[in-house]
């Protein structure tokens, strides 16, 4: 466990309060073994469904987490943890309780998805130059709202497009960033 | 099929042939098994169970089906490549990571016609013997996810999935499998490894082909979504029929997904080959934006080579040997080939005289920079150096030969890496310097500081 300890850390983000912290739950234990039923070959293949699980309800992946998923597995924390820092949809801090991702790959680039990005960052209260390549997450002060790009949805005829949580939306242009945050009120 | 009728505003083009798209947008339409079945659902599947399992990927092989997912690879021929002797569980893999930049197709499939796609897969998995199949979809498709497992629950009780389907002793499972966020997991081995629960390293083939060591080293058929959707129209068709469709070599119908600067964006279903750029961009998208013209085209999603609008192309060999416009070209996987690009996932991406293409270059130098998987150096290092080198043209301070350096940079990717990714990252790159030199060179200025290595180290470990 020591080598997790060196290795895991998850900032702590204002958006933590939106989200329980990570306890094995009747309802987690639940969804995770059913999952695991779904690979009987192998059940380190059940490690991105259980991550899944955890993450939806926590928010993040956190390392007490992590341990669990290990355990559940029978596989190593590490195996966890490079599976975790590997994939971008997977998070090792909380977002807002609202998390938009913003495609910005081409099609949406060029119907003003940068600008989209901007518009939803002023509204929300995110310092729009904290986000990069090494902290693709951003996390407004209230905890409410968090931003992050992402790479082509797959919806480029009705650009620029967003997701907001599990939401899809398309035709989102710049001018219309309030439009849409009014749809989530905290 | 005429007293089919779609959501105003959203009727498919006359030009378009609807075969997979056919309840896509179909008013009265919803993805439940009843209205599936109430309009012939799931009958190509007991006709197909009714053949042999080798007759079945004999009609796909006559069909002439071409993969839809991006190599264009016959499905039939690449169900055929399972050894004969395995003793192994063979599997199926659905791949509906759909992630390259301009393509969205299979997005309406999983969402609108969940049981389309499951009647072609258990029609496929008894073909090549699964018993087990997968759904590899991507994780951002969080609705689809929920979508497809309620159709796959609807068609267990109803007994075309699960045990003894159709009473015929034949099982299958079919399960979801979210990805998490990372284009690398729709190639192939990528996936499988993401499958098996690590990190996303696509496998050196030879020898990792998965028809023969795929999911837990055992025989594994990958197809993309359209393909599987595909092989229930052969079947209610004929492959002798099917292959009627579209041109020789060529055959059936595929989705052109086209986005960017038209008039009319969107999703259009054509008879692979029967249709040209012209037409296409033209008719069908209704030409250029008000007061603008077109200036380029990536034909095949963000890795295929783009081409410019006033090319022209010379084809064909010896006596067949011709000159095509760009305008001529028909819109099928053999003549994009035959003019240096690809048909590739079908996703049609239209640039306009007001775009930039340096500009344009590095957003797709971005992409393929987060994207990269890091397990080979020369696409983990000389992706992120791409973008560095794009970057620093966007922003005014680059030399001309950081546009040679750029180049050399692409040129040592292609072809020296384990998975097809090293290609994807460069060809837009050679493309674009090879089309659009002057323009990109013109973005630079002599008088620029040329970047010292150790500045230019800095900034690769550093970040900016
Ligand atoms: C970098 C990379 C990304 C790919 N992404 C996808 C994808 O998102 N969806 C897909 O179906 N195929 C994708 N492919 C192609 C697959 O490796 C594979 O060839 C395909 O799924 C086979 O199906 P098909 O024969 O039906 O086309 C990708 C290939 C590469 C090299
Ligand atoms: S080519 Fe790139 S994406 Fe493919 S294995 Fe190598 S590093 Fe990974
Ligand atoms: S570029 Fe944004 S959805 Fe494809």
């Amino acid at each position: 466990m020591n080598t997790l300890e060196n290795n895991v850390a998850s900032p702590t983000t204002p958006g933590e309060q939106h989200f329980p912290p990570f306890v094995a739950s009747d309802d987690i234990v639940a969804l995770a073994d059913e999952r695991i039923t779904h690979y009987p070959e192998s059940k380190l293949s059940a490690v991105l469904p259980l991550i899944h699980i955890v993450q939806h309800k926590h928010g993040f992946v956190s390392k007490e987490a992590i341990t669990w998923i290990a355990e559940k597995l029978e596989i190593e924390p590490m195996k966890v943890v490079s599976v975790v820092t590997f994939y971008p949809g997977f998070r090792q801090s909380a977002p807002g309780k609202f998390h938009y991702r913003v495609c910005r790959t081409l099609s949406c680039a060029m119907a003003g998805s940068y600008e989209l990005m901007d518009q939803i960052c002023e509204i929300t209260n995110i310092d729009r130059s904290q986000l990069s390549h090494h902290h693709p997450i951003v996390v407004s002060p209230c905890g409410n709202y968090s931003v992050e790009f992402a790479e082509c949805l797959a919806s480029c005829g009705t650009a620029p497009v967003c997701l907001v949580n599990d939401d899809f939306h398309e035709n989102i242009k710049p001018e219309n960033a309030q439009d849409l945050i009014n749809k989530y009120q905290p | 099929m005429s007293d089919i009728k779609y959501l105003p505003g959203k009727e498919p083009h006359p030009r378009e042939h609807r075969l997979i798209f056919k309840n896509i947008d179909r008013e009265g339409w919803d993805p439940s098994i009843d209205t599936y079945t109430a309009d012939g659902g799931y009958e190509q599947l007991k006709k197909a169970m009714a053949m042999e399992p080798g007759d079945i990927t004999t009609e796909v092989k006559k069909s002439g089906l071409r993969g839809r997912g991006g190599a264009g690879f016959p499905t039939g021929v690449k169900w055929g490549f399972i050894p004969p002797k395995n003793t192994k569980p063979v599997y199926l893999i659905c791949n509906c990571d759909e992630s390259e930049p301009g393509t969205f197709k299979d997005r309406y499939i999983v969402h609108q016609d969940p049981h389309q796609l499951i009647e072609g897969m258990v029609i496929s998995a008894f073909a090549v013997g699964a018993h087990t199949a997968f759904i590899y979809m991507r994780e951002e498709f969080p609705e689809a996810a929920i979508t497809m497992e309620k159709a796959i629950e609807e068609a267990r009780e109803k007994g075309y999935v699960g045990k003894n389907i159709l009473g015929t002793g034949f099982d299958l499972e079919i399960w979801v499998h979210r990805g998490a966020a990372a284009y690398i997991c729709g190639e192939e081995t990528g996936l499988i490894e993401s499958l098996e629960g690590k990190r996303p390293y696509p496998r050196i083939k030879p020898p990792y082909f998965p028809a023969a060591l795929g999911l837990y080293m055992a025989p594994t058929i990958v197809n993309n979504v359209e393909s599987l959707c595909h092989v229930k129209h052969v079947i209610e068709m004929g492959g002798e029929e099917y292959a009627k469709l579209g041109v020789d070599r060529n055959t059936g119908t595929r989705i052109l997904c086209v986005s960017g600067d038209v008039q009319k964006p969107g999703y259009y279903e054509i008879e692979v080959g029967k249709m040209t750029m012209r037409e296409l961009l033209n008719e069908v998208c209704g030409g250029p934006l008000e007061g603008r013209s077109f200036k380029a085209v990536i034909p095949g999603g963000s890795s295929s080579k783009i081409l410019r609008c006033d090319e022209t192309f010379q084809i064909g060999r010896g006596e067949d040997a011709k000159d095509l416009s760009f305008w001529d070209i028909q819109l099928d996987f053999d003549t994009l080939a035959a003019c240096g690009s690809m048909a590739g996932s079908g996703g049609v991406i239209v640039l306009d005289d007001t775009r930039k293409m340096s500009w344009v270059l590095n957003n797709i130098n971005h992409f393929y920079a987060h994207e990269s998987c890091g397990q080979c150096t020369p696409c983990r290092e000389g992706s992120t150096w791409m973008k560095k080198i794009s970057d620093r043209i966007v922003e005014g301070k680059a030399t001309p030969e950081d546009i040679t350096t750029l180049e050399e940079v692409a040129y040592q990717i292609d072809g020296k890496t384990v998975c097809a990714f090293g290609e994807a990252s460069s060809w837009p790159v050679e493309a674009i310097i090879s089309k659009f030199r002057d323009e990109l060179t013109a973005d630079t200025n002599e008088n620029n500081e040329r970047l010292s290595k150790e500045q230019l180290q800095r900034e690769m470990f550093l970040g900016k």
